[in-house]
């Protein structure tokens, strides 16, 4: 940093000069060329659908207080990166969704990709487990350990977790409607090792509100899904948990449904909105909020998706403080997660995908998300073999140790394009945002299915782009070749539903069903009364009742969405 | 069964399409898209959403008077539901419904399915448009 008596005055002050500059370049060299070979299209735009100007000058950013709009990474509005140091501080972290057929095989697993470098678990349960029914229930026929583990009660996250320390490692689930049942059994499986809650660190997805538009993986009515949510921050807020994560505001899945990068961030401001309201009616304070992490997409269109992270701690800050009045920075500062776009990766020509990987890499490096994970190169045709899933680890290794990016914070700050981007994103997400305020809220528009109909039409837009040609995928609609596409699923035996139903019958008839009865009763109670349930579905869980045991319990009183 | 009947009828009006998913899997962003895109190409589509049981949707397809009928999995429970889908459609009669399947289906999953009654199972990389197309040159005249 130069002395301050040394410091030149800016250049992009001379804000009238760099105009009549660019005016007189517009007509001396633009247009000439113009005029002489013009333009291959009349349309470039972001994905998203923000159109892309021909340049970028100062002019662009003139509207930019830099100490209000940008600032410092680790100081208010955190527009530069979450902490001072960044990436100089910890290098990203790389994270792990999976969950295999059974527990003892996902507890092997885990082993593994600890020992390949990665450093956060996530349990990818089956959806059976996701929407709160054991292996035996009627609607779980066929689904039985198809996406993920059947969790049935506290005995398979102790499988899960055997030999794996949970004061050490950073474990978690993707758990929403459930998510409190699926919470209290990973702290129960950690007092099971002998860990005290205060030294676990546990993150739960338990952003439920976007299940009902955009993963469908929703229980009960949007309402007491929200409630049970603000459950887990509560209870972690209360007992001063500070190393748990009990809710990731996803993004991701927004994108993933086929929303675009402003319906993204927007849909997921609107939904955390939601949260922190029902958090702090409960006479909370904003700045007990346990620290906010995000979970979004990394997809193609580089500097959109640098922009959109950039944008979303930004708007995060600001609503927190404008709208909340949080002062705590440990609230204000918005840790990104950042995964793939998956979906961009082709079934056509499956390896060219480990370069749309490598790209996305660097995008969420350059976005300074925290903790980071790529799809691998056959994420349309199967769950990955261990080939796919090393390559898409090492990508990230690569792109984290060997390209000069861990230096210095958010290194596309300052271009002219990123941060006119970064405005624009904010602004039509804002409108986005203020629009669902405007019907009432988050739940009040997903009463009325607002953001499905909004994401439907990207989506269709989107594939409209792709089928005439408009936006080019290399091996789609461009540089096509004849090939077969084999789709391989790793195929679950079809032996293992009968087994998975065989182990939670016979948990049922060991274990004190008066202890299971007594839990669950107190489980309802607490529903029927409004009051948080957590302390009751810890209990219930320590006494082995299951998840659809426990989740039944919460149907009985919330009902059943639609 | 009110329109279930004669052919000019059947000539005369749009295709009809009932789009489900049966089983527990929400990922419908692909329902979505076929929804507006085959409605776009002149046809009434009517998607039954999500976590339709197998039962509600030969149910629809029987009061609709469906030219088609569209299953969507992504999850892999496709061996079980769509057979299921399939079957109850034999056992109430449905015999000239255009029956297809969606999703991440395994190879030698398709010759069971097209035994079962599929008449095309859309993979992964499938366009709107091939769908469509697929859907005018293969439905009942």
């Amino acid at each position: 940093m130069p002395k301050r008596d040394e410091m030149k005055q800016p250049y992009d002050r001379d804000d009238a000069a760099i105009y009549d500059a660019q005016e007189a370049w517009q007509k001396e060299c633009l247009e000439p060329e113009l005029s002489a070979t013009g333009e291959w299209t009349d349309r470039f735009e972001t994905y998203s659908g923000i159109p892309v100007q021909r340049l970028y000058t100062p002019s662009d950013a003139n509207n930019l207080q830099y100490t209000q709009d940008l600032g410092f990474p680790g100081q208010f509005p955190f527009t530069r990166g979450d902490s001072a140091t960044m990436y100089r501080g910890a290098p990203p972290r790389i994270y792990a969704y999976s969950g295999c057929p059974t527990a003892e095989q996902t507890n092997a697993r885990y082993k593994h990709l600890l020992a390949q470098g990665a450093r956060e678990l996530i349990i990818a349960s089956d959806l059976p487990t996701q929407i709160g029914y054991d292996s035996d229930h009627p609607l779980a026929k066929g689904e039985v350990s198809k996406i993920g583990c059947p969790i049935n009660s506290l005995a398979d996250v102790e499988a899960i977790f055997e030999g794996i320390p949970l004061d050490k490692v950073f474990v978690g689930a993707q758990a929403n409607a459930n998510s409190v049942v699926m919470f209290a059994m990973i702290l129960a499986a950690g007092e099971k090792q002998g860990v005290p809650l205060e030294q676990m660190k546990v993150l739960v997805q338990n952003d439920v509100l976007k299940e009902y538009f955009a993963r469908g993986t929703q229980i009960f009515p949007p309402k007491a899904g929200l409630k049970l949510s603000v459950d887990c921050l509560e209870f972690v807020a209360k007992r001063h948990l500070k190393f748990m994560v009990p809710i990731l505001y996803c993004g991701y899945h927004i994108r993933e449904a086929g929303g675009s990068a402003i319906h993204e961030i927007a849909f997921t401001l609107s939904n955390a909105a939601a949260y922190i309201q029902e958090f702090v009616n409960r006479g909370l304070s904003v700045d007990e909020l346990p620290p906010p992490r995000s979970l979004f997409v990394a997809g193609l269109d580089l500097f959109e998706e640098v922009a959109k992270l950039r944008a979303f701690r930004r708007m995060w800050a600001r609503m927190l403080k404008e709208k909340f009045g949080a002062t705590n920075p440990r609230v204000l500062a918005m840790a990104h997660t950042c995964g793939s776009q998956a979906s961009l990766f082709t079934a056509q020509q499956p390896r060219n995908n480990l370069v749309r990987g490598t790209i996305q890499a660097l995008v969420q490096v350059l976005s300074g998300a925290k903790a980071t994970y790529i799809a691998t190169m056959d994420e349309a045709l199967s769950i990955p073999t261990e080939e796919s899933a090393t390559l898409a680890l090492r990508t990230m290794q690569i792109v984290h140790n060997e390209c000069g990016l861990l230096g210095t914070a958010d290194p596309l700050g300052g271009s002219y394009y990123l941060e006119s981007l970064t405005s624009e994103l904010e602004q039509r997400a804002l409108k986005l945002f203020d629009e669902i305020e405007a019907m009432g809220g988050a739940v009040a528009a997903i009463e009325q299915s607002h953001q499905l109909g909004q994401i439907a039409k990207e989506a269709y837009r989107q594939s409209a782009l792709v089928g005439s040609g408009e936006r080019m995928v290399v091996g789609v609609n461009k540089f096509q070749v004849n090939e077969t596409r084999p789709v391989e699923i790793t195929r679950v035996d079809r032996k293992e539903e009968a087994r998975q139903v065989e182990k939670v019958r016979s948990l049922r008839a060991q274990r004190n069903s008066a202890a299971v009865e007594k839990g669950l009763e107190q489980v309802r109670q607490a529903a029927r009364m409004g009051a948080n349930v957590m302390e009751p579905v810890l209990q219930a869980v320590g006494a082995y009742a299951t998840m659809g045991e426990i989740c039944g319990a919460l149907r009985e009183v919330y009902g059943e969405h639609r | 069964m009110p329109l279930h009947g004669s052919e000019l009828m059947t000539r005369q009006r749009p295709i009809k399409v009932i789009l489900a998913k049966p089983g527990l899997d929400g990922h419908d962003r692909g329902a979505h898209v076929l929804t507006l895109g085959l409605r776009d190409a002149g046809m009434e589509v009517i998607y039954l959403g999500i976590r339709t049981p197998a039962e509600l949707i030969v149910q629809a397809a029987i009061e609709e008077d469906a030219d088609v009928v569209a299953l969507s999995c992504l999850s892999g429970a496709h061996e079980y539901h769509f057979p299921r889908v399939a079957e109850l459609l034999k056992e109430a009669g449905v015999a000239d419904v255009l029956l297809l399947g969606g999703g991440v289906i395994p190879a030698e999953d398709i010759p069971l399915l097209h035994a079962a009654g599929f008449k095309a199972i859309f993979g992964p990389g499938a366009t709107v448009q091939e769908i469509a197309i697929f859907i005018q040159e293969h439905v009942r005249e």
